[in-house]
């Protein structure tokens, strides 16, 4: 069953993240779509993820549809303009992508190539009213295309925004996004159930599915490394000291996010599990969270 | 209003290389602004290359070295300081420099990197910037532009990468949406950001095609002028 179906029809549904790898070699690709194939409904394709430069979304969407999996294509605003944005839709819809996550895209500022042009000719919000056109058979600017697209578009919120203003200002851009043609929304990181409870509580009237996303904690370093760098996201100190103690750290990484997955799966339509690395382990951790 | 930051003086010792005499110019114009070739930038340039075993063979500070007719003026009274030189290191901006060796039949060096004035025009203090995008959104963001406010210029809002109502790139920065909310909030206006930002034409921020034929472009081409005026 398709992620839009599944969706849809009111079902749970879980994506994962896949993060093309820096070169050629595909073979871990190959053997996560093995792994991942039957287990979650989808799979995200990042786009040149914190601004690293890597084998593309496209072409790694491609290859996880020959295996069975579908994929989720990721498309950010920073490193096209409009007519490459538009096109690159265009070709991974022929290429068999069905889902798109529209993105406005980090920084090149906070990548690998800190010197790269940041393009940003259109901004998240704006590419999705692009991909409503083109599933309506028409370019942004209103020429007539041979052949349309019919993308499941989706988009990103972050629920842990953490002034009144940020908070307030996700929910306008949440509805913004609605109206530009977001049909599901996958979450930053979520770590305190209770927190998240009250953003679904603010966003129940919006009717679109949520899909909260969870990161598996690898070490204490990362938890606090993601408090202190990466935005919206918070690991509780309780959680990172339960981290610290546990002496096989990996079981631990592994049992803190199947709980959370647990306590996180009544409050939303859906979960986004974020890797990191950890792709191989997804299985076990939908096995420890019963899902 | 152009913005220059000195050369790093190894580099320009390396441009120097096997010269013994120069001559050194500067502006007082948007390079005294810059603190990068006014009248004491250009006294300092020459203590340094004297110390590095070079003969300053005259400085001159004009304002403005990207006027061309007024270099040429200027500098008629020093040709032979000028014309006994090995080159002229001029302090300024690409614009002047660019000036100074279309007016001057000697080699000159840039004294200057001229960096991007990100916004500011005219005035150098505030901290109000215009990217001149030609399609003023102010309206919509209670006078504070988001392209230039916003690390991405983003026009639909906060991107999520906000923190404390910092920009991603620094915590010393502010998040411009964070500024554009709290000044709609102020003014009761926070509906403004529910409304779709529609594409913007970047296409409208270069000059009219006119504007390049006919202004200054033109007076140095009469023939130009004469033919466009008949």
């Amino acid at each position: 069953m398709s992620l839009k179906s599944e969706l849809e029809s009111g079902r749970f549904a879980i994506t994962a993240e896949i993060g093309p790898l820096k070169g050629t070699d595909i073979t871990e690709i190959v053997e996560v779509a093995e792994l991942l194939r039957g287990r979650v409904t989808a799979a995200n394709v990042t786009d040149q993820q914190s601004s690293v430069m890597r084998l593309g979304s496209m072409v790694t969407c491609h290859l996880l549809s020959d295996h069975g999996l579908e994929p989720v294509l990721q498309m950010t605003c920073r490193d096209r303009n409009r007519i490459a944005l538009q096109s690159d839709l265009l070709s991974a819809w022929v290429l068999g992508a069905e889902n798109v996550l529209a993105l406005t895209g980090d920084l090149p500022a906070l990548g690998d190539h800190p010197d790269a042009v940041p393009v940003y000719d259109l901004d998240s919000v704006q590419l999705l009213s692009v991909i409503s056109r083109l599933n309506e058979g028409f370019d942004m600017m209103g020429n007539e295309l041979k052949g349309r697209t019919d993308y499941y578009a989706g988009a990103v919120v972050n629920p842990g925004a953490d002034t009144e203003a940020s908070f307030d200002m996700q929910l306008f851009k949440m509805e913004k996004k609605i109206a530009a043609g977001a049909k599901f929304f996958q979450t930053q990181a979520v770590y305190e159930p209770e927190r998240f409870a009250k953003f679904m509580k603010r966003v129940e009237g919006f009717g679109v599915p949520v899909m909260a996303g969870v990161i598996p904690l690898k070490s204490v370093g990362m938890a606090r490394f993601m408090n202190k760098n990466v935005a919206g996201v918070c690991v509780p100190e309780e959680t990172i000291q339960r981290c610290a103690a546990a002496e096989d750290k990996t079981q631990a990484g592994i049992d803190i996010v199947a709980e959370l997955m647990r306590d996180l799966k009544d409050l939303c339509q859906g979960l986004h599990v974020m890797p990191i690395g950890w792709e191989k382990k997804v299985p076990q951790m939908l096995d420890a969270a019963g899902l | 209003m152009l913005l220059s930051k000195q050369k790093p003086f190894e580099e320009i010792l390396g441009f120097l290389e096997g010269e013994s005499r120069v001559f050194l110019l500067g502006c007082d114009g948007c390079a005294q602004a810059s603190g990068t070739g006014g009248p004491v930038q250009v006294a300092e340039m020459k203590s340094k290359l004297e110390d590095a075993g070079k003969t300053i063979t005259g400085t001159d500070v004009v304002g403005f070295l990207c006027e061309k007719a007024l270099v040429k003026s200027r500098l008629a009274p020093k040709t032979n300081a000028i014309m006994g030189s090995d080159s002229i290191l001029v302090m300024t901006c690409g614009v002047g420099i660019q000036a100074v060796a279309a007016s001057v039949n000697k080699l000159c060096h840039p004294g200057c990197d001229t960096q991007n004035l990100g916004g500011s025009r005219g005035e150098w203090q505030g901290s109000e910037r215009c990217r001149e995008c030609a399609e003023c959104v102010l309206e919509s963001t209670g006078g504070i532009c988001p392209l230039t406010s916003c690390s991405k210029g983003l026009l639909s809002g906060q991107c999520g990468g906000a923190s404390a109502g910092k920009c991603e790139l620094s915590p010393e920065k502010d998040c411009g949406w964070e500024l554009i909310y709290h000044r709609l909030k102020a003014l009761d206006q926070l509906d403004k950001l529910k409304k779709l930002a529609p594409p913007k034409s970047w296409s409208k921020m270069s000059p009219d095609v006119h504007i390049l034929a006919t202004s200054h472009y033109a007076l140095e081409n009469p023939a130009q002028e004469e033919a466009a005026t008949e």
